[in-house]
């Protein structure tokens, strides 16, 4: 595969680790932010090719854990109602609100349909007028010119039964939080390569200035991350904080002018919570007064849900990167993928569920006991 | 109705009797005179054999002496008709393939159909005469049957239940609880191409693609194995849903026993990893209807790749792992970059990722 095979290549990568091994001299705490890297990292085994004084936090990257609990239980409430199609990305559907998810929504008689663009809700809702199509948008700058897109041809094609329950959250703010943290560990970023494949990266050198980290924009094959980490080390080691681009195939420093554009017509910036973490100022987009009437909390209205987080998940402090998933006392006992507490074990990209599908933290034995009740 | 991927019927004749009814009524499932045509003008010429000539409630089978092997499965696949097949080579070769893998030689099939009012026959004569070839070609008959039609709304088309005998081959003893410590792991060919085109036909989905499914009877290729080194293979399986990754966790479990594999040694199709990656799937947990594991004795495990790569269903066959005493149940995937990563058994359905 012309793109992916050269960015997996093992010889490479074993010179790319060599090298940060060189270079590191000291014990440095670096910070991927995107989910898709978490996933990356784990799958491939990156964490174990770095020296030991080398550590990964998983950031909170992963568009379907930050996802407030409120407004999934809004979700199950929309989906459950007769006359709506709610649709949906896949990992959503296993996201656990306070008393069900959306497949419990489905076995219930609920319309709920998994879609990969919201462009094919919009069809879905042309072609279905007597019914209410809602698309549930949530994600980072990735997913939003797609979901901008999708009430922006809702608009112009007069569809009066399309909306968008939208939890759009933003990359610059949640860094500006975890820095300003006053348990703050994390030395050195790894900007998302996708999200900056649509806003560019003049977002971040205000950010490296004033709390001077080095910010590396890295990509999500092995090879992409060796280099993003290799240089993060290179800068921490000569003390030096500036952004740079490792993800030059795909990402410019202005970005995606049209889709910023897009996004721009359409959104405006809004306080979010993020789960697990609370609300972080100013860190999302929601539609804006002109696409109001396509915002699904406006059209249905949901309120008297009774939302509660389960008690045991330490999520928040697992996407914040003070606590590694398996020093949550639930992890692997009262929260697998099967039946999952919080949305960072849900999601493939979630930092629990990636520790658990391709658990090497644990010794032999832990490991031969999460296998087990994994088989149950 | 869904007949998305269904091949042109312009040119079926539908047989006299059943032109009155271009489609499925409730009468062909009501055991009267529809029902009798059905299986007169459609099922018994595609069919026919002694066994199911004599249309009784049960069929009278001939048996040399011996252990017999039986197995069961329903087909609610969807498109009906996919790149490479259909549901009726699906239904025929699903059952065969859990007999060849259980080291018996498959035999005598039934077929069961649950039609949705509204169906159209050239659909079904089409699936119908897909059973038929599926059967010729694998050596076994189709002896008896049945037929329900629920209402429109009620069913999906077509579901098709099989159900398969077969006779154990003398001196084969093989089951995922005999896997053992050493044994070689083969794989015949390539994974994950029966559901990346599944899901490249599926409504909302569709991506332009040439992969095909790999629905395939296994019995011949897996007694060529047998022929040459019987006793040297202790497990065998078809990696049908939850792909490879999902039946070599049962067999570790099963045996009590680890498997490493080799992530660089499995054989993936690139269209199909693209597929994969463009989705955001792992193809170890992707279907396969045309693939066999096996698990063989290591100083037999050149001689049994040898023998697959010589069939024409196994020229891609590889040797992708080893069974150990370290990690038991666990299946461990060593990756190209030299790392170490547990691969689970997945929950459910394998979900597309958002970003």
């Amino acid at each position: 595969m012309k793109y992916l095979n050269e960015f997996r290549n093992g010889e490479i990568a074993q010179r790319m680790a060599r090298e940060i091994w060189q270079v590191a001299t000291r014990r440095w705490k670096i910070m991927e932010i995107c989910g898709g890297q978490t996933h990356s990292i784990i799958r491939n085994g990156i964490d174990q090719m770095l020296p030991p004084g080398i550590e990964m936090i998983h950031g909170p990257g992963c568009p379907v854990c930050v996802t407030p609990l409120a407004l999934i239980d809004k979700a199950l409430a929309i989906a459950a109602q007769p006359s709506v199609i709610f649709c949906s990305f896949g990992d959503m559907l296993r996201v656990p609100g306070t008393d069900a998810d959306l497949f419990q929504i489905k076995s219930r008689g609920g319309d709920v349909r998994v879609v990969y663009s919201p462009l094919d809700a919009v069809e879905l809702a042309a072609k279905n007028p007597e019914k209410q199509v809602v698309f549930f948008g949530v994600g980072f700058e990735t997913t939003a010119p797609a979901n901008a897109m999708s009430v922006h041809l809702a608009k112009r094609r007069g569809l009066k039964n399309f909306s968008l329950l939208v939890s759009h959250v933003l990359v610059p703010p949640a860094i500006e939080a975890i820095m300003s943290s006053p348990d703050n560990h994390v030395q050195a970023f790894l900007a998302a390569g996708h999200v900056c494949s649509v806003m560019g990266y003049w977002e971040y050198p205000p950010l490296a200035d004033r709390f001077e980290i080095p910010i590396v924009v890295t990509g999500f094959e092995p090879l992409d991350l060796l280099d993003g980490i290799r240089r993060a080390v290179i800068q921490l080691e000569k003390g030096e904080h500036h952004v740079e681009n490792a993800y030059e195939r795909i990402v410019t420093y202005a970005g995606n002018l049209e889709a910023q554009r897009l996004l721009a017509e359409v959104f405006e910036v809004t306080d979010r919570s993020w789960r697990g973490i609370g609300v972080i100022p100013k860190s999302g987009w929601r539609l804006n007064d002109k696409y109001r009437v396509f915002d699904a909390e406006e059209r249905f209205q949901i309120s008297d849900i009774h939302t509660e987080e389960s008690p045991l998940c330490k999520s928040g402090d697992v996407l914040r990167g003070a606590l590694k998933p398996a020093e949550c006392p639930a992890f692997g006992a009262e929260c697998t993928p099967r039946h999952p507490l919080g949305a960072t074990m849900v999601s493939s990209e979630g930092a629990c569920a990636a520790y658990f599908n391709y658990g090497r933290f644990l010794s032999a034995d832990e490991l031969a006991s999460a296998g087990v009740a994994h088989a149950r | 109705m869904p007949d998305s991927g269904a091949p042109g019927f312009s040119n079926w004749i539908c047989p006299l009797p059943l032109r009155r009814y271009p489609t499925i009524v409730m009468g062909h499932g009501g055991g009267g005179k529809l029902g009798n045509e059905l299986v007169e003008h459609l099922f018994l010429p595609a069919f026919r054999n002694p066994a199911l000539e004599n249309l009784g409630d049960a069929a009278v089978l001939e048996l040399s002496s011996g252990r017999l092997a039986m197995s069961t499965d329903s087909f609610v696949v969807q498109p009906l008709f996919f790149p490479g097949g259909s549901i009726g080579e699906l239904a025929v070769n699903g059952t065969v393939n859990d007999l060849a893998v259980s080291g018996a030689e498959p035999k005598f099939l039934s077929a069961s159909f649950i039609l949705e009012e509204g169906f159209p026959l050239p659909q079904l004569a089409a699936v119908v005469n897909a059973m038929a070839e599926a059967a010729a070609s694998a050596g076994v008959r189709i002896v008896t049957g049945d037929t329900k039609v629920v209402e429109r709304g009620h069913g999906d088309g077509c579901y098709i239940n099989t159900a398969g005998v077969g006779v154990l081959r003398a001196g084969i003893n093989v089951g995922p609880n005999r896997a053992q410590v050493g044994d070689i792991v083969l794989v015949s060919g390539t994974i994950g191409d029966h559901g990346m085109a599944i899901m490249s036909v599926r409504e909302g989905l569709e991506f332009e693609s040439q992969i095909r499914s790999d629905c395939a009877a296994l019995n011949g290729m897996i007694a060529d194995v047998l022929d040459a080194v019987g006793p040297a293979v202790h497990t065998m399986r078809d990696p049908t849903r939850g792909g490879l990754a999902s039946t070599l966790n049962e067999i570790a479990t099963a045996a009590n026993l680890g498997i490493q594999i080799d992530e660089a040694n499995v054989p993936v199709r690139s269209e199909v990893q693209s597929a994969c990656e463009l989705l955001g799937l792992d193809p170890v947990y992707v279907a396969n209807e045309g693939k066999a594991v096996l698990f063989v004795a290591p100083e037999a495990a050149d001689r049994a790749l040898e023998i697959l790569r010589a069939h024409p269903l196994g020229r891609e066959a590889a040797r992708i792992g080893a069974v150990t005493a370290e990690h038991p149940r666990m299946l461990v995937a060593r990756t190209a970059m030299g790392a170490n990563r547990v691969i689970a058994t997945q929950i459910g359905e394998q979900l597309p990722r958002i970003c």
